[in-house]
């Protein structure tokens, strides 16, 4: 069976798609911009951008979060930066080299119009930033100052200190408020969206429950738009937040939208290692950190025991007993290498016995040969909020003892599938930022999600659904009382009954941690066939545990065991997605990395020949029915698409 | 790394016109290096196993920057942390065995309680939402690097930023004001050229806001500087001062 998947790639040069299209796309005018109705969900980067964004030109937006204010999305998180081909360094950055990198570090999997257009609008995402109010940091001369990120050579990321996702968000977050103000975009904070309503195939609406009374409420418009993160939560321990969750996304895939590259998950180097089964969340320690630390495990095997055993201290290995194996393997980009080497290459050390913490699995970030050659202040000036975090956590300053860092669930390239102008393959409905699969292929460098997040908020959706909504100035608001409506909440009525009807005797958390633990044993960072499968199997057993013994108090109003009971029902089917994505990709690229498929260095090895596609799964009916895969073929023109090579 | 034990008080309230009480439990052999929260992890999942009411409290990124976490813990606003922390970043490493921790929401008029420790903040979007901003169109503005501004304004209007909005400011303040959180937002846009046009209207807006939603005055008793987890400054506060002070003279 086979679909054809059309991505709606403007014609002519990649470096002119995106001009031509807003030069030829229909726009709607003023007055009628005001008769129309646009549903947001979620007000992180991508959410609060869009929502702003559509609300100044004129449309009537209604905008969805799930936290108490849309400040705390958790676009909020992000440390380190975002990127831009501003060239302010003058070291020879372009549009096209952010592009190409992008790609490259991508794996060359990503959609070449998407990633040009991104990095085309990249430049402007600043320019609004500062003229926020963003206070990026700057040279004393008064410039903006960069850093450099993993897969680049040169400095193109823009940061406030080590909270630039906060930075972003609160300007987009200010705009925001500013058209709440204004009266064009009215919040529904402590709201979570459960159902996408579809009527005569178009989305028209959502179903969403009010957090705080526990009412089933309808909301109407003539398109919706979620931006609501990814699905990294489905490995239960991950750098997201607590209340990060796939449920949006997965009600839109439920109602047929294609999920695309599942398996594509990025692994994140630098995260605090796990310490305890009681342990909620890891924490990112900022890539920024590769900039001046040096990441190592000893050589000998003896030393690694004694640090196992606690009876060494990093600081005592001398020099020459060291293994610094990024520099080793990778010599031109060192510690800087992109986020799934790095993370590969530390599992690969920690698997032949080099780890160097308690449990085997961490390795050092050292920070002393940075102290000797800058000075402590000046360590202390560009990371002193992350050495503090550290060490507010561990107990170790790493100002003394080099830090231990281990990779950790980080990010999602995968998501909803969409098309050039960001909708999916229902009509009316889009999805934007991380919830999206387009702009990062199989692997995202660092810095470029806050610029993904903020191109499409800004830039890309409020130009790109006006195509859409120029059809629709004639169709009159809708009425919540439609019958589709009433289908809609009676589905979400009746599962919310069938899960509290269970009346187990385990939490959601006991039973999401054995989900994590599948998760990150058999679909993690070194995938095979069999693991796979086996993966899949326990999943689906794990699945009917959870239908015959969850237990879920029965509360009116604030029900916060009903709200990760309703989001792991849905983790579940996307832990299945992103098996059966692994599953069916016979080579390693970018997050995917399939044992089977490597080379005798042992390097991921992709197959062009076979696998140079975007993979869109169809949801069949039923959560107990296998997804069906369908093809995009990759195009590339500007590219030649090669073996990545960070060696030389 | 050892295990404590200790009698964990915490406050139950079914929405905010019920009086509320508080709950007590033991909590036995807890590692000192679980987080303050996933101690309460751990109470909840022993409260849903013995058939109880879970405990609600507000967190989310547990990495002290989402500002959602808003425990009153032992008597002050989010616990005893290193200065710069939120109730995530605090370690049972802090208690000792046999201590009793007492757990309570923020308490200001500003925040009423949704249910135990969930209270609502939305006084704050709202305070925000009247002037906390520049008013700019998406797309127009000009290069980033068309105006400089000096290295020493940019850091310190990055200070004033980094608020994040959880109110600890408030919870701590005998009168319940708002001025620590106000200020900051005021300040970091006053120190900012791109802020300065807008910046009368802003800050007349801003405590007209504030104070219409009940949040008291300042009476200076840096309670609240004492307790900010982001080491926000009551310096702010006097800024917001001379720039409201000078919005009116204008006026």
């Amino acid at each position: 069976m086979s679909k054809t998947i059309d991505s709606r790639i403007p014609e002519g040069p990649v470096a002119e798609k995106w001009t031509n299209y807003k030069a030829h796309q229909k726009l709607v005018n003023p007055k009628n911009k005001r008769k129309l109705d646009i549903i947001v969900v979620g007000t992180g980067l991508a959410g609060a951008s869009a929502a702003a964004s559509l609300g100044e030109m004129g449309f009537h937006v209604l905008n969805f979060c799930i936290q108490d204010s849309p400040r705390r999305a958790h676009s909020i998180a992000a440390q380190g930066g975002i990127n831009a081909a501003k060239n302010y360094q003058n070291d020879g950055d372009s549009v096209y080299r952010l592009f190409y990198d992008t790609v490259k570090g991508g794996d060359y999997r990503a959609r070449e119009a998407n990633v040009y257009r991104l990095a085309e609008v990249s430049n402007s995402i600043i320019d609004q930033c500062v003229a926020q109010g963003v206070p990026f940091a700057r040279e004393y001369g008064g410039m903006l100052a960069n850093r450099s990120f993993g897969g680049a050579q040169v400095s193109r990321t823009f940061y406030a200190k080590g909270q630039t996702g906060q930075q972003l968000l609160l300007g987009a977050y200010s705009a925001l408020s500013c058209q709440v103000n204004a009266g064009t975009v009215k919040l529904y904070t402590r709201y979570e969206m459960l159902d996408v309503v579809l009527i005569d195939g178009r989305a028209r609406g959502i179903i969403a429950r009010n957090l705080i009374t526990g009412e089933i409420e309808r909301f109407a418009a003539h398109a919706v738009v979620i931006g609501t993160g990814g699905y990294g939560n489905a490995y239960f321990l991950s750098t997201n937040a607590m209340g990060c969750n796939c449920s949006a996304a997965i009600a839109c895939y439920r109602k047929g939208a294609y999920f695309a590259n599942p398996s594509y998950v990025q692994i994140h180097p630098t995260c605090i290692p796990v310490h305890g089964d009681k342990q909620s969340k890891l924490t990112l320690m900022s890539e920024s950190l590769r900039n001046d630390g040096r990441i190592w495990v000893p050589k000998k095997l003896e030393d690694a025991k004694a640090l196992q055993a606690g009876t060494k201290k990093g600081s005592q290995i001398p020099e020459e007993d060291r293994d610094y194996y990024l520099e080793r393997r990778y010599p031109a980009f060192g510690n800087l290498v992109p986020r799934d080497v790095a993370s590969r290459a530390a599992k690969e050390r920690c698997d032949k016995g080099f780890g160097v913490n308690n449990t085997g699995l961490a390795v050092f970030l050292d920070f002393s040969e940075a102290i000797r050659d800058f000075g402590k202040d000046t360590i202390a000036a560009r990371y002193g909020n992350l050495f503090d975090m550290y060490e507010e956590i561990t107990d170790v300053s790493p100002y003394n003892e080099p830090m231990m860092i281990y990779p950790a669930i980080h990010y999602t390239m995968g998501g909803v599938w969409v098309d050039y102008e960001l909708q999916t393959s229902v009509k009316g409905l889009f999805a934007i930022g991380e919830c999206n699969f387009s702009d990062h292929g199989a692997n995202r460098l660092g810095a470029s999600a806050l610029m993904q997040g903020l191109a499409d908020g800004y830039f890309v959706l409020p130009y790109t659904i006006q195509n859409y909504l120029a059809d629709q100035i004639t169709v009159p608001r809708f009425s919540t009382s439609l019958p589709e409506f009433d289908q809609a909440e009676k589905d979400v009525k009746d599962r919310i009954a069938r899960l509290m009807n269970i009346k187990g005797k385990s939490s959601v958390d006991s039973i999401h941690k054995k989900l994590g633990r599948i998760m990150w044993d058999y679909v993690g960072m070194g995938r095979t066939a069999e693991g796979l499968q086996k993966g899949i199997q326990m999943i689906k057993e794990l699945r009917k545990e959870f239908y015959t013994d969850l237990f879920i108090p029965q509360l009116d109003g604030v029900n916060t065991e009903l709200e990760k009971a309703l989001r792991l029902e849905d983790f579940f089917l996307m832990g299945l997605l992103v098996a059966h994505d692994a599953l069916t990709r016979n080579e390693s690229c970018g997050g995917h990395f399939r044992e089977e498929y490597q080379t005798e260095e042992g390097e991921a090895k992709r197959d062009d020949e076979n696998y140079f596609y975007v993979g869109c799964w169809e949801y069949q009916g039923d959560d107990e029915k296998d997804p069906v895969l369908y093809k995009e073929p990759l195009v590339y023109e500007a590219i030649k698409v090669q073996t990545r090579n960070y060696k030389s | 790394m050892a295990n404590i034990s200790f009698t964990i008080k915490y406050w139950k309230q079914n929405g905010p016109k019920d009086k509320g009480h508080f709950d007590t439990h033991e909590m036995k052999n807890i590692p000192d290096d679980t987080s303050f929260l996933e101690m309460l992890d751990i109470l909840n999942e022993e409260l849903i196993s013995a058939g109880k009411e879970p405990f609600v409290f507000d967190h989310d990124c547990r990495e002290g920057i989402c500002g959602m976490c808003s425990l009153y813990i032992n008597g002050t606003p989010h616990g005893k942390t290193e200065r710069g922390a939120t109730t995530c970043q605090l370690y049972m490493r802090k208690f000792k065995d046999g201590d009793t921790i007492t757990v309570e929401p923020w308490r200001s008029a500003g925040f009423p309680v949704i249910k135990d420790c969930m209270v609502d903040r939305t006084a704050f979007d709202k305070i925000i939402q009247a002037g906390g901003y520049t008013t700019v169109r998406t797309g127009q503005p000009q290069d980033a690097n068309a105006i400089l501004i000096p290295k020493a304004d940019a850091d310190e209007a990055m200070d004033c930023a980094s608020c994040i909005g959880c109110g600890a400011c408030v919870a701590a303040c005998k009168n319940g004001s708002a001025m620590l959180f106000v200020s900051s937002k005021v300040s970091q846009l006053a120190l900012l050229p791109q802020g300065k046009v807008e910046a009368a209207r802003r800050a007349k807006n801003m405590i007209a806001k504030m104070d219409e939603l009940g949040f008291g005055n300042c009476t200076n008793t840096r309670a609240c500087e004492a307790v900010c987890p982001k080491c926000e400054t009551i310096s702010n506060i006097a800024r917001l001062n001379r720039e409201f002070i000078k919005a009116k003279l204008a006026d």
